[in-house]
């Protein structure tokens, strides 16, 4: 099974010109599978949720009953680019899948919404927020080797608890924000193939192989959303992680949470008193 | 590539007796099959190698699909219904003479022998890209070569173009939409009876698809309801050779007159748009008005509102605003 699907372009070379439609069903299954196994597991194994000893219990002292973690502007970002990623998915893969209507104006107006929401999240992000507070640092490598050991019956300290963002958080992250400059990328380049009102259109900025090949990563990139967004449901859906979820709709969560999932020294909330844990740590009103 | 043989690939060649052994065939191979109606447009597609189906489905021994039938109700025609019969017939020439003088027009005497009423309607768009094997969107690519700064677009779209910028060729069509024509469509789940201009599909919905029709339907019939027997019928054709060509444009239309105004009418023109185009604005502008100049002037330049021409077929804006005029003005001459 072929995961491209090539031509013969005008000058008799062979150019890939997209994926394989195919692989619109490969990451369906394979997000449904990811809830399927990640339910099993958690039904059958029931892995306790064990943390190591708080070295700041203190911390805890004066922290608000809701403990801010998003604010505003970050919660319409987010949602924004969840509505304009429903969108996109949608415009692109259900008229390949038979569900026909007229797509193309829908897909590329979604596309630069999702652009300019990302656009606004770098900057914001960047200049506004804690921006260090999504990347995996070294207790979270250190974290995530000490989970696996334990998994596997080994003896390894207990894990702390997560910072701001659990490591799963911060990959997950990571990969999206891969795919997403990925697709970013080639869909804006090829919004000058399609006539838009907004472009001038030139079919000839780049070769045939250069087009089809971009094409191919809008494909592979946008295909990969679809078992991104399935995951992402998913855990958002998950009973255990509602607080969360809850949190980006509302803005914060409970106190309760907050100390039983997160460690107050790599999550310094405003109210708590510093420590020597948190000392140095931005104090979060929600990013 | 195209690569004009002359020798069609293998397949193999089904021929059905009945319409129900049709869309038999037709489910059990799915998208691997070609239905042939007259096969002037298949055995293009064919000997061109463009495409390779492995199956197919020849209509020519379906007696059913075949003739003229008068009811009460109108006239319907089988799907493999020659153009030649229909451009004869009495009936149709007496009461619905669009659809005469429409398929009087196409291609040669020759061909009207051998294409069928069905064939014609569903025939794929003319455009030499797309039908010499390009990779273009309406191929499954990801370009239209048509709509390129140096493509050749003289006979291609100047309305409803969304990526591929070709045109639907038939003639009979636009006289069958302004004669309120159903078309019967045989499906795996029974009968479907769809309005003419609904039977098309443009590239925004479907870009690899000209009509509604899914790979195990079949095209059986045409009903005309009597509803515009008798009317006041205009057509006209343009091509580059008249002896014998693909429209550059053509135009149809249905009046009813009262006295010299227009107290209902159906308006469609064909080769300015990837689907046929029925002109509901300009029909409902120039109901109750006088069938004179002043209103075909009006329809015109109201017809041609959105165009887009593309880079050699801006002549298609004045042409169609003509036609349309004509169409108007010319329902009092057809009286």
């Amino acid at each position: 099974m072929s995961f491209l699907q090539w031509a013969t372009s005008p000058w008799g070379q062979s150019v890939p010109i997209h994926i394989a439609w195919t692989l619109i069903w490969i990451a369906a299954i394979t997000g449904f599978c990811f809830m399927v196994v990640h339910s099993l597991y958690l039904i059958i194994v029931k892995p306790p949720k064990r943390f190591a000893e708080r070295k700041a219990e203190a911390a805890a002292v004066g922290i608000p009953e809701r403990v801010p973690r998003h604010t505003l502007a970050a919660r319409l970002f987010h949602w924004i680019m969840a509505a304009s990623m429903i969108a996109l998915l949608i415009t692109a893969f259900l008229p390949k899948v038979g569900v026909q209507f007229d797509w193309v104006a829908y897909h590329w107006i979604a596309g630069l919404v999702l652009t300019a929401s990302i656009l606004f999240h770098v900057v914001h992000s960047t200049f506004f927020l804690d921006f260090r507070s999504i990347w995996p640092d070294r207790t979270d490598l250190l974290d995530a080797k000490s989970r696996a050991l334990r998994f596997f019956g080994k003896d390894a300290p207990l894990p702390g608890r997560f910072a701001k963002y659990p490591l799963e958080n911060k990959l997950y992250h990571g990969v999206v924000m891969i795919a997403g400059v990925a697709v970013i990328a080639t869909g804006l380049f090829m919004m000058k193939r399609v006539e838009t009102g907004i472009l001038v259109r030139n079919p000839y900025l780049f070769s045939d192989m250069t087009w089809g090949m971009m094409y191919v990563l809008h494909g592979l990139a946008g295909v990969g959303f679809i078992a991104l967004t399935i995951m992402h449901i998913y855990m958002g859906v998950r009973p255990e992680k509602l607080p969360i979820t809850k949190s980006m709709i509302f803005g914060w969560m409970s106190r309760d949470f907050y100390l039983e999932e997160h460690d107050t020294g790599r999550w310094a909330v405003n109210g708590a008193p510093k420590t020597d844990a948190n000392r140095g740590l931005a104090a979060s009103d929600g990013d | 590539m195209a690569i004009i043989r002359d020798v069609m690939p293998a397949f193999d060649l089904l021929q059905p007796s009945s319409t129900v052994e049709a869309q038999q065939l037709l489910e059990q191979n799915g998208a691997d099959a070609w239905v042939m109606a007259g096969g002037l447009d298949s055995f293009d597609w064919l000997k061109d190698r463009i495409k390779k189906p492995k199956v197919l489905v020849d209509l020519s021994g379906v007696d059913e699909l075949k003739g003229i039938r008068v009811n009460g109700e109108g006239v319907e025609i089988g799907a493999m219904t020659t153009l030649t019969e229909i451009a004869n017939h009495d009936e149709i020439k007496k009461n619905y003479g669009v659809l005469s003088q429409a398929v009087e027009l196409v291609a040669s005497p020759q061909i009207r022998n051998q294409g069928t009423i069905g064939g014609n309607v569903s025939q794929d768009v003319r455009c030499w890209y797309y039908r010499d094997g390009w990779p273009c969107y309406r191929a499954g690519g990801n370009l239209c070569y048509a709509d390129t700064p140096v493509g050749r677009n003289r006979e291609h779209a100047i309305f409803g173009a969304n990526r591929c910028v070709a045109v639907h060729p038939s003639d009979s069509v636009p006289a069958l939409i302004v004669l309120d024509a159903k078309f019967v469509v045989q499906t795996a789940k029974g009968v479907r009876v769809v309005d003419a201009e609904d039977y098309f599909v443009g590239p925004e919905t479907d870009i690899t698809r000209i009509n509604m029709l899914e790979p195990d339907d079949l095209l059986t019939a045409i009903r005309i309801p009597n509803t515009w027997a008798g009317a006041n019928f205009y057509f006209e054709k343009v091509r580059d050779r008249n002896v014998w060509d693909f429209p550059l444009m053509n135009v149809a239309s249905a009046t009813k007159l009262s006295g010299g105004t227009i107290s209902d009418i159906r308006l469609a023109v064909n080769a300015v748009s990837p689907r046929p185009m029925r002109l509901k604005a300009v029909e409902d502008a120039v109901r109750g008005k006088l069938a004179n100049a002043d209103t075909g002037e009006m329809a015109g330049k109201m017809a041609v509102v959105g165009a887009a021409p593309l880079q050699f077929n801006a002549y298609k804006v004045p042409l169609m605003r003509n036609l349309v005029k004509r169409a108007i003005t010319g329902a009092r001459g057809a009286a």
